[in-house]
């Protein structure tokens, strides 16, 4: 199922343009990571892909289907997206009910979203808090049940903005094992992020918004070595690619593995 | 006398079985930037709640022990007083917010009007911390109508106003842009210069390695760990403690078990470091 925007525009109410003339396909089983300044347009763009905005100019498509003809019930069975902050998002006295609310609200079968609660909660390491209300826990295990409650809607487009904001290193190796598990069902994976390490290891492809405008759309390679491009949006190299770049390296390399075998030839 | 004394500090939570803090004793000298790093739900907010008198003042619970900022021990003060000497950032911005005021700029004013400062001083003041913070062009805008990011500015915007001597940090960048966090951290590093204390949580050990002085590692709220950057971050107990080393140390490293990185060179946590035993793999 891929996803189409085409010359899309969007204004809130009262204010210049968020987004302008932004074109990109997204295809079935890629993953992408939005990156950009605060305010580029990257959380009203990821927006746009399940309901919650419409544009203002141009279309949106989800596979064969243009988003303007849909609601957001229908949207919610392909598109699932986590917002922020998981306080905008949580909604139930209790973890597991939280989790289950997507599933249930999507009418899957008793035995199905019992599977999928229990399948994203064992993934995000939240089994133990099923029963906990999730205001009794911390900030990164709630961020961590509104990303469980997300993946359990089992939607082939799954978008998380800004999953790494106020995890530890502990909980983000748990997010890299829920994105490794996300792309063998071949399911989409788009995030917003501010975390350059992790994109760099994670995403081969990112689009970097400024000021409501596509400035990038390429391999992740490219991006990060391009300084100009990074500075002009707010940016910043990943370490390993600071590290590549001050040798002069013929490749930028993006993980330690890669910066050491070059080093070794 | 040091700017911030702890001692035997433990803390639990009313509902809670265990404490959240166990028998912290530490110093921070004023002038002295200290990071506290930990996995989450180590103890690191709670910790900055407690330096700040939020602990035990709003936050109730068995608390034994003490915290004195400057001459002020927080169990003998209110919230409002202390909040002239210590001022805390918290983690979620929108937390901090009045939720009585219209505009950020009456939301940085906020403090400073309980306080009775006059209304030229208060003008002048959040004028230049609007500015220093980057949120001038905000000023008319309301609350919540920023951004995650914003949001963090004017939670530091709103402590910075109040001028205080000690500044608590709850990772105080999460949502910033890269940019965004570089200038806070230069805004720490200048505070610092003028004698302010700052104590920071934060989990993006690149900028602990490039700023601080001094570095308290918590695991289940105990003290495990306490030394300088270069040390703490390439230790160990940094992965004992379910953490990871970051890009730079685990390159090294990588590098060392092929013998491309001198074996009785140090292994890195900054940029330089790591420039350097790159540049001369022969020690």
């Amino acid at each position: 199922m891929h996803i189409r925007i085409e010359k899309v525009a969007f204004r809130y109410s009262d204010e210049v343009k968020a987004l302008n003339d932004i074109s990109l396909t997204i295809n079935q089983g890629e993953r992408v990571a939005f990156i950009g300044h605060n305010g580029s347009g990257k959380t009203t763009l990821v927006k746009h892909l399940n309901g919650l905005l419409r544009p203002s100019e141009g279309k949106v498509w989800i596979g064969s289907h243009q988003t303007e003809n849909m609601s957001v019930a229908a949207l919610a069975r392909m598109v699932a997206l986590s917002f922020q902050n998981p306080d905008d998002q949580i909604s139930k006295r209790r973890v597991w009910d939280e989790v289950a609310f997507g599933p249930k609200n999507l009418k899957y079968s008793k035995t199905r979203t019992h599977d999928l609660v229990e399948r994203s909660l064992a993934l995000f390491g939240l089994l133990p808090q099923m029963n906990y209300n999730p205001y009794d826990l911390g900030y990164s295990e709630r961020k961590r049940a509104a990303l469980a409650s997300i993946i359990a809607m089992d939607t082939p487009i799954v978008v998380f903005d800004e999953p790494t904001a106020g995890m530890d290193t502990h909980e983000i190796r748990l997010l890299k094992g829920v994105l490794d598990k996300l792309q063998q069902e071949t399911k989409t994976v788009i995030i917003i992020s501010h975390d350059m390490d992790f994109v760099a290891e994670q995403f081969p492809r990112v689009i970097c918004l400024k000021n409501g405008e596509k400035r990038f759309d390429g391999s992740s390679r490219t991006a990060f070595e391009d300084k100009d491009l990074l500075a002009s949006c707010r940016l910043r190299q990943p370490q390993i690619a600071r590290l590549s770049s001050y040798f002069e390296r013929a490749e930028l390399a993006l993980t330690p593995g890669e910066f050491v075998r070059g080093f070794h030839r | 006398m040091p700017a911030l004394e702890v001692s035997h500090l433990t803390f639990t939570y009313p509902t809670a079985t265990r404490p959240s803090l166990t028998n912290l004793s530490f110093t921070v000298e004023a002038g002295e930037l200290v990071a506290v790093v930990g996995a989450n739900n180590s103890g690191k907010s709670t910790l900055c709640y407690a330096l700040s008198g939020v602990v035990p003042n709003f936050y109730r619970g068995r608390y034994a022990g003490s915290v004195v900022a400057g001459e002020m021990n927080t169990t003998g003060y209110t919230i409002s007083e202390l909040a002239q000497k210590v001022g805390l950032v918290m983690q979620i911005p929108a937390n901090q917010l009045s939720g009585v005021r219209y505009t950020v700029f009456e939301e940085v004013a906020f403090g400073l009007e309980n306080l009775g400062v006059s209304r030229s001083e208060i003008t002048e003041r959040v004028t230049a911390v609007l500015a220093v913070t980057g949120l001038s062009n905000l000023g008319d805008r309301s609350p919540y109508q920023l951004s995650g990011g914003q949001q963090q500015k004017l939670a530091l915007a709103a402590v910075l106003a109040m001028s205080p001597s000690i500044l608590v940090l709850d990772e105080p960048t999460t949502f910033l842009d890269p940019e965004g966090a570089l200038k806070v951290f230069d805004i720490l590093l200048e505070l610092k210069q003028q004698g302010k204390t700052i104590i920071i949580a934060e989990q993006r050990l690149e900028w602990v390695a490039e700023y601080a002085d001094r570095v308290i590692v918590l695991a289940n709220g105990e003290l495990v760990l306490s030394g300088t950057p270069e040390e703490v971050l390439i230790s160990n107990i940094i992965k004992e403690i379910g953490l990871e080393w970051m890009p730079y140390t685990r390159t090294a490293e990588l590098a060392n078990q092929m013998g491309l990185w001198e074996s009785d060179r140090p292994l890195p946590s900054t940029f330089a470091a790591t420039v350097t035993g790159f540049s001369n793999p022969e020690g």
